[in-house]
């Protein structure tokens, strides 16, 4: 068991890491050598490469240097001081949470009606889909804009950007989840002549669990998209989409960069979290084994 | 118990209407052990499900317990089990005994009760806690024939129950089922496509034939209630079954034209 983990899991994985790790340091000498010798005339090669990996404000941060960041506004900094990379996290994490909830909700809600009536199934999914057709980038300023004006201000401009991300997915994953219980299954709940709620809730809602599962990965991914994007524009002091946006100002790449990994952290855990809810659900339900 | 006068179902399909049943007319008694035996496309499942009020008739009279088949559908008046078991993998064999008793409201001692007599029923003692997919396809059925026996309905239609299984298997389900059959006073109609199967649990064969479905044969079995398989070495048992392939071979000839 432990030597398939090793050989399945980790060798893999840090083999990828380590690969994409030297890519990476390769990458940054061309990148900020032209800065390293404005700054530094005439030194040795290996002084220069040296160099080329630890500028303060380089094209291409390194690794090192994006770590070392983050350590600091992490750990170093105290959560409520607005250098804390922690505060910022937790800011987009809240817009994110509120943004899934509301489109999970909108999702199933939605997925709900299209199943149940002919009128919804022949109607909305059009709009469901075109609504994504629609860039984020163009819709999301126009909803702070909007908002901001009916005194609507702070964390419900960027849920809602994040639930207009979220729900598709619930919705295209809960309509197929809700439809897939097979003909004979229906026709038994109907020689017990049971109602469409029964139906529903026996049949159709634990037979729609896995589909919503995997519908949720994605959608809580999109919702922190959507977090981060409603902090683009809306001229906000706070989050990683502050945080990132301040960066490109100043040429801060190093906080850029550690914003972004930031965010990558928060969407591999929130994922996590909903894979293992997953697991220990549908293990309970004997659907996995 | 159940009549069937002169029905005829015709399904619309993209190739034209295909006449699933014509002019069907037949008299189930109570306690009455009907197959219904035919090759594929005769209609026989198609009939069973006519009964149910799974399937509506183009025209034609049917009566279940003196009701249409959709009141008696709606007053619980009889149990169907389908060709494959259709458990809920989420539910244990006595939580999918329960289910339809849940959706029927009943009280939970009277739930307690039901799924313990109709465990002991079918021979699945010691398995209540099961999941489905910890049970062999026999015991899966058997547990699906279980559930609908749960609420007690006078009547049992069964489509192709035991087609998915294995003769050995089958075989002994088929001993289970008859012995069944005596201990409760049961009205069964019972859809197979295996002749040896139909003759040996039936009072009346039923035989059918394809384009349009429809009944070449009813026979009225005059084996005794009570019989075991040693009863297919019979004379009488060869006997039946040479008619019902007669039955079958009639209706194959008309089908050349």
């Amino acid at each position: 068991m432990k030597t398939s983990y090793l050989a399945n899991k980790f060798i893999p994985v840090s083999t990828i890491v380590i690969l994409i790790g030297i890519f990476w340091y390769l990458v940054a000498v061309p990148m900020n050598s032209d800065k390293v010798s404005r700054q530094f005339k005439n030194l040795p090669t290996g002084e220069h490469i040296l160099k080329c990996w630890s500028l303060k404000k380089p094209k291409l941060p390194t690794p090192h240097q994006i770590i070392t960041e983050m350590v600091n506004t992490i750990f170093f900094k105290k959560i409520s001081s607005k250098r804390s990379l922690v505060y910022h996290g937790w800011i987009t994490l809240q817009a994110t949470l509120a943004g899934f909830f509301l489109g999970t909700l909108l999702g199933i809600l939605l997925a709900l009606g299209i199943v149940h009536n002919k009128a919804m199934d022949l109607s909305v999914m059009p709009w469901v889909i075109a609504s994504q057709t629609i860039p984020i980038l163009a819709i999301a300023p126009m909803i702070i804009v909007v908002m901001n004006s009916v005194g609507v201000t702070g964390l419900l401009p960027k849920a809602i950007i994040s639930m207009y991300l979220s729900f598709f997915p619930v919705v295209v994953g809960m309509v197929k989840g809700l439809r897939s219980p097979d003909q004979i299954q229906l026709d038994q709940m109907k020689t017990w002549s049971a109602s469409s709620n029964q139906i529903l809730w026996y049949l159709r809602f634990p037979s729609s669990l896995p589909f919503l599962f995997a519908s949720l990965k994605v959608g809580v991914a999109a919702s922190l998209v959507g977090a981060i994007v409603g902090e683009l524009p809306s001229g906000a002091i706070a989050g990683l989409g502050a945080r990132m946006l301040a960066g490109t100002y100043y040429g801060q790449t190093i906080m850029i960069w550690s914003a972004l990994f930031a965010a990558a952290f928060i969407a591999a855990f929130l994922v996590f979290t909903i894979d293992f809810l997953q697991k220990i659900t549908l293990k309970k339900m004997a659907i996995i084994r | 118990m159940i009549s069937v006068s002169d029905v005829n179902l015709t399904f619309e399909t993209n190739d034209g209407p295909v006449n699933a049943l014509r002019s069907v007319s037949l008299e189930v008694n109570e306690g009455d052990f009907v197959s219904f035996i035919g090759p594929s496309g005769c209609g026989k499942t198609t009939l069973l499900r006519v009964i149910a009020a799974l399937e509506t008739p183009t025209d034609g009279k049917v009566i279940v317990n003196n009701m249409t088949p959709d009141e008696a559908r709606k007053a619980r008046e009889y149990g169907y089990v389908f060709q494959a078991a259709g458990l809920y993998p989420w539910r244990t064999v006595s939580g999918n005994i329960k289910l339809p008793l849940e959706i029927m409201g009943y009280s939970a001692s009277e739930k307690e009760d039901r799924t313990r007599k109709v465990i002991d029923l079918v021979e699945l003692k010691g398995f209540e806690k099961k999941f489905p997919w910890q049970l062999s396809g026999g015991m899966q059925q058997r547990a699906s024939i279980a559930r609908a026996l749960a609420f007690d309905a006078n009547i049992l239609l069964m489509d192709e129950p035991f087609g998915a299984l294995d003769e050995i298997v089958r075989d002994r389900l088929n001993g289970e089922l008859l012995n069944l059959w005596g201990r409760t006073d049961k009205t069964i109609c019972f859809v197979t496509h295996s002749i040896p199967e139909a003759v040996f649990l039936s009072t009346k064969i039923v035989v059918m034939s394809p384009r349009p479905g429809r009944i070449t044969d009813v026979i009225e079995s005059p084996l005794p209630k009570n019989r075991d398989l040693n009863i297919r070495d019979s004379q009488e048992f060869i006997k039946i079954a040479q008619r019902v392939r007669e039955g079958l071979k009639a209706g194959q000839t008309e089908d050349v034209f």
